[in-house]
């Protein structure tokens, strides 16, 4: 019996060096490769930066009106596939009627100066664009259409 | 499928994440401990009158301890992985240990404790038998056929060694799955120092009713006489450990009343509504008050053989039905509720899936299988004709 | 050189592991990125979020997060007066289609956005049987998809919810912090597309981020902070109210 189980203990500790991942524990109690895996993962956001490197002539419009702090990908989506290779992905036309109430339709749990409408009653369904310039949105400061 | 919420729950919260195959785990091995502790009643506590339950106790250990795996490989979403375990075991974990306690338990108690109290029987078994029954008891053997009274004496030594060891390691083996609920902060359901010690006083509950039940039914399928004397020894057992895990839910509970902090409210409603079949009629009244009541009949009336037989019944099913629905309340109940306090969710169990009802109630019936198997492979009682057979064997 | 047979049968398997060795590589790292400059948190300016629900379809777009699961999502609370246990939350699809129209109800209202808070004494990794979730050595709690066995105690073991098991994967999932972008200098995908300000990834090792001086200068809270688990998302105007 006893010679059974240490020939147990043995081939336990044998096997286990070899089946246990080359990196667990280098850096802590996980295998260290996981991290560079994981920091190998695909980007779907390029990040305004990228945008803004090409389309200087929009960031000229934009960084003087109220919508300077809302990057390009928040309404265009992720376009890090554009930013790779322009001419093969065009970015999609926005529907200003449905894209802008996400933000600007009243709600009650938004911040009371943050600006917001009733859609219904403010532009009765008419897409948004059709007066404000969405790059510069507001209508005083002379960025409409 | 839509899962329906009362109140607010955290999105990721909705789904149940442990199922009732987890729900059956600790049932099981609590099965396991509960036998164990009970044989080692009469090996190393010297309760004479236990005696004929012993092998019996042991066999029912080892079929509950091999089905125990199953419920959890079937549950892990890469059971394939699960030697991981023995690989890299996070020493802060508790579900770390498992491989490991599990094997020590399975190969190092159990098991050995088993070949060893079997030794006689064996060498018997293995130059009595024929064709392939006696290459199995041969290899059974591990090849030593000394049976003299010296060998024996030392299998009788190192067993009752084993069996001292085994039962801290069966308190380990039960215990660290209530250690595993009682240590998530997250969830105050389950977070409690007293978590472990419920899980182990239950399981002792569990696995003398179930070894008393088991022993009452093998009596009559054998058509032998039930020993009156043995079977009201483990109802007393199997009452005062009853009264101690009473006691200890009940300080829970009250506890839990009266300091009433944040998770209060939400707890107590769900015990109202959604848990209270669950936990108010089954657990407590029918599974424990219940069962304590009838043995305290049997305790304190003088009452016919054939009473205390159908009460001794009524009671063990009853209180197997209890500690699963304790089981029950304690893995279920505590992802009913949210951890925002604000909501409730369902579980909604499949039928035929790989955690649905249908595989609950196949590895429930599979130890019974495995036990009917074991009886025969290894009887616990001298049969009629092994006289015959070493009067033979003497004879040569 | 003559080579025997059974030379061939040692050399054969071992130039087999080898070369699959090279085959694999090591994936790239960004060259300039060294992790024990960084110990990454964030900050939420609960006074600014809009509830837009821009961060839950950034985020599901960015990490292939799959329907009904959420790495991160919004929340709305509704406080009526002094009764501060007893808010009315709710969270449609995690807020990422925005939230529905709602009118003036005399309480007091907001948006709360969550996300994995990557503790410092993370109860998450604590649990884990086998190493596959971890606090890497910039901060950022990581799962290893290849190694998680998806045994689900670490969805137990967050007290704050952000954890799933992803059907596809049938292992554990959360968010990452977007660590495939922020070692490239790039920010959360999530912070990216806020159009507020709200969200703001925080490098708290950094002396010049400026996290720094708003902590400084500023009341802030973290989640559930008796359990102890010393979270990284910073709260600045968190009501006592948030669970």
């Amino acid at each position: 019996m006893a010679a059974v189980f240490l020939v147990g203990v043995v081939a336990f500790v044998v096997l286990r060096t070899s089946f246990v991942p080359r990196s667990f524990g280098q850096y802590g109690h996980y295998r260290g490769k996981a991290i560079a895996e994981i920091a190998a993962l695909p980007i779907s956001y390029a990040g305004h930066q990228v945008c803004e490197g090409c389309h200087t002539d929009v960031l000229d419009v934009k960084s003087k009106g109220v919508h300077k702090g809302v990057a390009c990908e928040s309404c265009h989506g992720p376009l890090a596939k554009h930013a790779d290779d322009p001419a093969s992905v065009q970015p999609a036309k926005l529907d200003t009627a449905k894209l802008c109430v996400r933000c600007h339709e009243a709600n009650i749990a938004k911040p009371k100066n943050f600006p917001q409408v009733v859609a219904e009653e403010h532009s009765g369904g008419t897409a948004c664009n059709t007066c404000h310039q969405p790059h510069s949105p507001a209508m005083a400061a002379g960025g409409s259409q | 499928m839509q899962i329906p919420v009362e109140g607010f729950m955290y999105p990721n919260e909705v789904e149940l994440q442990w199922s009732v195959l987890i729900v059956l785990y600790p049932f099981l091995t609590g099965l396991v401990a509960g036998a164990f502790i009970l044989a080692s009643l009469e090996r190393v506590f010297q309760v004479e009158a236990v005696k004929p339950t012993y092998r019996l106790a042991l066999l029912t250990a080892l079929a509950f301890l091999m089905v125990a795996p199953l419920p959890l490989q079937l549950h892990l979403g890469h059971p394939e992985r699960s030697f991981e375990m023995y690989l890299t075991p996070h020493g802060s974990s508790a579900m770390a240990m498992f491989g490991f306690v599990y094997l020590w338990y399975l190969l190092g108690v159990l098991v050995l404790e088993i070949w060893l109290d079997y030794r006689r029987d064996i060498v018997v078994m293995s130059q009595s038998n024929t064709g392939w029954k006696r290459l199995f008891y041969r290899a059974l053997t591990l090849g030593s056929n000394n049976i003299s009274e010296r060998s024996l004496h030392i299998d009788e030594r190192v067993g009752w060694l084993i069996t001292v060891i085994g039962i801290p390691s069966a308190f380990l083996l039960h215990g660290y799955v209530g250690f595993i609920f009682g240590s998530i902060k997250a969830n105050p359901w389950w977070s409690s120092p007293l978590m472990p010690v419920v899980f182990i006083f239950s399981a002792m509950v569990s696995g003398i009713a179930i070894v008393m039940l088991l022993y009452m039914l093998m009596c009559w399928l054998r058509r032998e006489a039930i020993d009156m004397r043995c079977v009201d020894t483990v109802a007393k057992y199997l009452f005062y450990t009853f009264i101690i895990d009473f006691s200890l839910e009940m300080l829970d509970l009250i506890h839990r009343i009266y300091e009433a902090d944040e998770s209060f409210r939400s707890l107590d409603f769900m015990v109202h509504t959604r848990l209270y079949l669950s936990q108010v009629v089954i657990q407590i009244f029918l599974g424990t008050v219940a069962p304590i009541g009838l043995l305290a009949l049997t305790q304190v009336l003088k009452l016919t053989d054939l009473r205390r037989k159908r009460i001794y019944v009524i009671a063990g099913c009853l209180t197997l039905i209890g500690i699963f629905a304790m089981r029950w309340n304690v893995v279920i109940g505590g992802q009913l509720f949210s951890k925002s306090f604000l909501g409730y969710t369902t579980y909604k169990m499949g039928f035929v899936a790989r955690e649905g009802l249908l595989t609950a109630i196949v590895l429930t019936i599979l130890p019974f299988v495995i036990l009917w198997v074991l009886l025969k492979l290894l009887p616990p009682w001298p049969e009629k004709h092994s006289v015959a057979t070493s009067a033979a064997a003497s004879a040569d | 050189m003559n080579i025997t047979r059974r030379q061939l049968l040692i050399l054969l398997p071992a130039a087999a592991i080898a070369w699959e060795h090279i085959l694999a590589g090591t994936p790239e790292a960004s060259p300039n990125y060294n992790m024990t400059d960084h110990w990454w948190g964030m900050l939420m300016d609960i006074t600014r979020c809009i509830g837009c629900g821009s961060c839950v379809r950034a985020c599901q777009l960015e990490n292939q997060v799959p329907d009904g699961y959420f790495r991160t999502w919004v929340e709305r609370y509704h406080v009526t007066d002094w009764e501060v246990e007893y808010p009315k939350v709710d969270s449609p699809d995690g807020g990422k289609g925005g939230f529905p129209t709602a009118k003036e109800d005399g309480g007091k209202n907001f948006f709360v956005p969550k996300l994995c808070n990557h503790c410092a004494d993370s109860p998450c990794t604590q649990v884990c049987p086998v190493g596959a979730t971890f606090v890497s050595p910039d901060g950022v709690v990581l799962v290893d998809q290849k190694y998680c066995l998806g045994c689900r105690y670490c969805v137990q073991a967050c007290p704050y919810g952000c954890r799933f098991i992803n059907p596809k994967t049938e292992t554990a999932n959360k968010c990452t912090l977007c660590y495939h972008r922020i070692t490239k200098g790039l920010t959360t995908a999530c912070c990216e597309v806020c159009p507020t300000g709200t969200r703001q990834l925080a490098d708290l090792k950094n002396p010049n981020d400026p996290i720094h001086e708003f902590l400084r200068t500023h009341s802030v809270q973290v989640l559930k902070p008796h359990l102890a688990t010393r979270a990284k998302v910073f709260y600045y105007g968190l009501d006592g109210s948030v669970r």
